[in-house]
């Protein structure tokens, strides 16, 4: 075994080698689905067509995501003798620019560049590392995204890869399963189940086949962790859940992949060919007499299907609703009845580097608890968004103060939303607030699969509610009554709230039935669908007073509960918000002060912005006193 | 045997029983909507919630345990149910008074049970589906606005009938229950039987032509030779319903379209209720003595004259078995076995 692998190895090492001394530089451009959305194929164009004008040479590499999404597009150029340097905010322009100064004419352009890797670089280029917005962060399943090419196995083997399943192959399946449990791993997923018992309730479990499913429908909005990791790092992955076979007796997995993300399908594809052509997966593999082979599903895109039992479901060729308790264990009798071992992406592929390095290794990262790292998506109203890998542990507010570089536009903190549809929100109390599984739930929220979604003043939190609270309800597999019927009522009763037709009792009744939901549903769905409404309660409950008897909306965002007015004494009639507004519902001759009729008025809020700072006439206010006012 | 304690009371059950049934056994009613004894269980009302050793559990999956003890009127019990039938209320069609199914509906057996009130349904948002009737069946109708997702239609469909004409659609607060392509029942797979019908808790499926008995008389289907067992509803002089006997082992209280809904020719003006001869080349009525004296004079008349061997009989499939085990062994007494079916043709 150890022989193939090595020649594998030396195949690949000798063609990255060959690559590193020929003296070619390398360009690497970021062009996941993330960096193709921003521009990068358009970037990948301007590159070569400098390189064909110029006569030069360079191998043009398409990598995963490092997660710096405000910076998208990103290019790394490795020059030989230099350290690789990242540039930011790439256009073609730009980078036909760079590839002219840098490759060319030997400028390395520090006005252009974000940071350099490694510990020396070229004067006025500062150390990647040492960026506030890398500085705290630990990349352990992202280590390889947006740093191997993800369509090379060579590159993968090169940087460690295969090596997992090499050591996993010359143990007993039982030893495989205690090192898995002895690394206090926790499933990425969201729940942070212990996989070392999964793993090892599927191993006991005794059966003509198993299955491993790794589950890749990644559904919340505003969540891509496992895109970025499938996109930039599929091997990885492929690795991990080969290891899991093995451990638990199975010869089959299924990659359970959302449809939404093509990009994700084809590099796995490719990926799972390339591991059956150096015979890494498949019949025998390595000599080892092993055999593990590889499927991919493509999910229909149902939020619930990310439910383990829902997703063995859509698999079997059923609707994707959850089976209802009392019912056995999936890691007993999962897909066609047989065990079934499910886990999450960044679970999978984590494992081939827990088995190289050792249980201590991963052991040592993160607490006590929740040891390893989290991987989020940091988005909303923060300076820095982006894919993020920290140690568990680490403080909200270095999350969100350091990495994230703070609100945006210098506002004030509001919230902090992890966990996505299922989490919760967290005000600025909770903020030194440790980043674990078990904080997070005790606090109301959830680690979740890993959104993170920073809120400012100017959010109203009745309205994040509802907005989190409607993705459910339009998600909800519609089997059970609590969940079904039961958030389409919270929404009804948020709905009147922002829209001012709040009663005395609705904050008790939404903290009821979204009590009686979580006890009565069947699955993890329903069970987490009450938790932006009750989180958002127990810390801003004021807001919800205020919308139900004030009829106001503090933060100014809910439609119904705000009015428009011009302040005739600050109004110059400069006619700015008369000719902007789409509906002609301002009124008023030049150089005479405005006003605005209500009746045809509807809110847009454009004539707020365009008039001018100096005259601030147009105002925005909430409450019952102002809206009886107008009307 | 398991031993178990429901509210006190210690009950001995069998082995793989469910909460729901062993309290059934000892009298204790669970309320429930879309649990059915004839069907596998669904688990998706959760208006069975019970107290099982400390948890909330739905009585129709949760098997019985050794040592279990189960409550069925708690505080978190009372409440998850209530909020779940009123819930299922606030969406539902409120005319009650006009529905087929008034005063024998389980959602008001099961919502008159978990103490719904106006109080307690005081800051609930009602709201309903737009309402759909679909009534291209000539013989049921459906309406949307009172289909509480109990799923019972749809097992009924696929366990009893074998046909799965119809299965969940959509998602969420759309979910419907719907056939291939959201199709009228009429252009699907259904064969009508109505046994969905006969089960649907609710007056989401009811009879086009409903009628209610003010007798019923028992009596078997003619329509076969499998003699399904039926009670034949009777109004004035007239048949206005049939439904199977749930007693008669030959259907255990099934019947086909045929059976459930194709009794109107009993009531025809044109059926035949007396033999008829024809006379002087017009048809009369005559009595059965004289027609049946009749055919054995020619019958007789044939085998003295021919032999047995010219005689054949057919006989109905719509005569029951017995009567056609009977019809053979008259024609095998007279001589002959030229003795078929029209099944066989």
């Amino acid at each position: 075994m150890r022989q193939k692998f090595d020649t594998i190895e030396k195949e690949a090492r000798k063609a990255w080698e060959e690559l590193q001394e020929s003296g070619v530089p390398q360009v690497l451009v970021g062009a996941a689905t993330c960096g193709n959305a921003t521009g990068g194929q358009d970037v990948i164009k301007a590159v070569y067509k400098k390189l064909k004008e110029k006569n030069g040479k360079a191998v043009v590499k398409q990598v995963g995501c490092i997660g710096l999404c405000y910076a998208e597009v990103l290019v790394d150029i490795i020059k030989p003798g230099m350290p690789r340097i990242c540039y930011s905010e790439m256009t073609p322009e730009k980078a036909e620019e760079l590839i002219e100064s840098y490759l060319f004419n030997d400028d390395p352009r520090p006005d252009m560049a974000l940071g350099h890797f490694g510990e020396e670089g070229p004067e006025g280029i500062p150390k990647i590392s040492e960026l506030p917005v890398f500085k705290s962060q630990q990349r352990v399943i992202l280590k390889n995204c947006g740093h191997v090419d993800p369509e090379s196995i060579e590159e993968y083997i090169v940087n460690d890869g295969y090596k997992g399943l090499l050591k996993c192959l010359e143990q007993k399946p039982e030893d495989i399963v205690d090192e898995v449990t002895s690394s206090r791993l926790r499933g990425r997923g969201g729940a942070g189940f212990p996989a070392g018992r999964k793993w090892s309730s599927c191993l006991k479990a005794q059966a003509d086949e198993k299955y491993v499913i790794c589950n890749a429908d990644e559904g919340d909005p505003g969540a891509f962790m496992d895109r970025s990791v499938l996109e930039g790092d599929p091997h990885s992955v492929i690795e991990g859940m080969t290891i899991a076979g093995y451990a638990i007796g199975a010869s089959k997995g299924y990659l359970y992949v959302r449809a939404e993300y093509p990009l994700a399908i084809a590099r796995l594809r490719k990926a799972i060919a390339q591991a059956k052509e150096k015979n890494l997966l498949g019949e025998d593999i390595l000599g080892s007499g092993f055999n593990f082979d590889l499927e991919i599903f493509q999910g229909a895109g149902a939020f619930v299907c990310g439910e383990s039992t829902a997703l063995v479901m859509s698999i079997e060729g059923n609707r994707g609703m959850p089976k209802p308790l009392p019912r056995p264990r999936t890691t007993e009798a999962g897909l066609w009845g047989r065990p079934t071992l499910l886990n999450n992406v960044k679970t999978f592929s984590v494992v081939p580097q827990i088995l190289n390095k050792g249980a201590d290794w991963f052991a040592s990262i993160g607490t006590e608890g929740s040891p390893g790292t989290a991987v989020f998506a940091l988005t909303g109203k923060i300076n820095r968004s982006g894919l993020i890998e920290v140690p568990m542990g680490i403080e909200l507010e270095k999350i969100i103060r350091e990495i994230g570089g703070d609100i945006l536009d210098d506002k004030e903190f509001k919230a902090v939303q992890t966990g996505g549809p299922s989490g919760g929100c967290l005000p600025l109390d909770k903020l030194d607030l440790p980043v674990d599984f078990d904080s997070l739930l005790e606090a109301g929220s959830m680690m979740g699969s890993g959104g993170m979604v920073v809120m400012d003043k100017d959010t109203c939190m009745v309205d994040v509610a509802r907005y989190f609270l409607d993705f459910t309800f339009e998600e909800s597999c519609g089997q059970c009554a609590p969940c079904r019927l039961g958030t389409a009522q919270m929404l009804s009763i948020l709905d009147d709230i922002c829209e001012g037709r709040g009663r005395e009792g609705d904050i008790e009744l939404l903290l009821e039935l979204g009590d009686s939901i979580i006890k009565g549903t069947i699955c993890g769905l329903g069970n987490t669908a009450p938790n932006p409404v009750l989180s958002t309660i127990e810390y801003f409950r004021d807001e919800y007073e205020a919308h139900i008897r004030d009829k106001s909306c503090p933060a100014l965002v809910c439609k119904s509960l705000i009015v428009y007015t011009i302040n005739e004494e600050k109004c110059n009639g400069c006619g700015r918000c008369r000719k902007s507004c789409p509906v002609e519902a301002i009124i008023g001759e030049k150089k005479e002060p405005h006003k605005i009729d209500q009746s045809k008025c509807t809110k847009c809020g454009i004539c707020y912005q365009e008039c001018p700072d100096r005259f601030g006439a147009v105002e925005r206010k909430t409450g019952q006193e102002n809206l009886s006012v107008v009307n | 045997m398991v031993k178990l304690n429901i509210n006190g009371i210690e009950v001995q059950a069998k082995e793989g029983v469910t909460v729901f049934e062993a309290a059934e056994q000892v009298g204790i009613y669970i309320p429930t909507l879309c649990h059915h004894p004839d069907l596998s269980t669904f688990g998706a009302c959760r208006v069975c919630m019970v107290e099982a050793n400390g948890r909330l559990v739905t009585a129709c999956r949760a098997p019985v345990e050794d040592g279990m003890v189960v409550k069925t009127d708690t505080e978190d019990v009372n409440k998850v149910r209530l909020y779940n039938v009123e819930l299922t209320l606030a969406y539902h069609n409120q005319d009650c008074q006009t529905c087929s199914r008034n005063g024998n509906c389980k959602l008001q057996e099961v919502a008159r049970f978990v103490g719904v009130t106006p109080e307690s349904m005081e800051g609930i948002r009602r709201s309903r589906v737009e309402q759909f009737i679909d009534d291209s069946n000539p013989f049921f109708h459906r309406d949307n606005t009172k289909c509480i997702l109990c799923g019972i239609c749809i097992r009924t469909c696929e366990e009893i009938n074998g046909v799965s004409a119809i299965d969940f659609a959509y998602r969420g607060y759309k979910t419907a229950v719907s056939t291939v392509g959201d199709k009228p029942i009429k252009e699907s797979r259904c064969e009508s039987c109505g046994e969905c019908l006969e089960r649907c808790p609710t007056g989401a499926l009811y009879r086009s032509k409903p009628a209610v008995p003010e007798r019923e008389v028992e009596s078997v289907c003619t329509y076969c030779g499998v003699g399904c067992g039926i009670y034949l509803g009777v109004r004035g002089e007239k048949v206005v319903s049939v439904r199977g006997n749930e007693e008669n082992p030959a259907n255990r209280g099934d019947l086909c379209v045929k059976g459930r809904f194709g009794f109107d020719f009993v009531n025809h003006p044109d059926r035949l209720k007396t033999p008829l001869m024809k006379k002087n080349g017009n048809w009369q009525e005559v009595s059965w003595e004289e027609a049946l004296s009749f055919v054995a004079d020619k019958i007789n008349g044939l085998r003295k004259e021919h032999g047995s061997q010219v005689l054949g009989g057919v006989s109905s499939a719509r005569c029951t078995n017995e009567e056609n085990y009977l019809f053979q062994k008259l024609f095998r007494s007279m001589g002959t076995n030229n003795v078929d079916h029209c099944a066989r043709l």
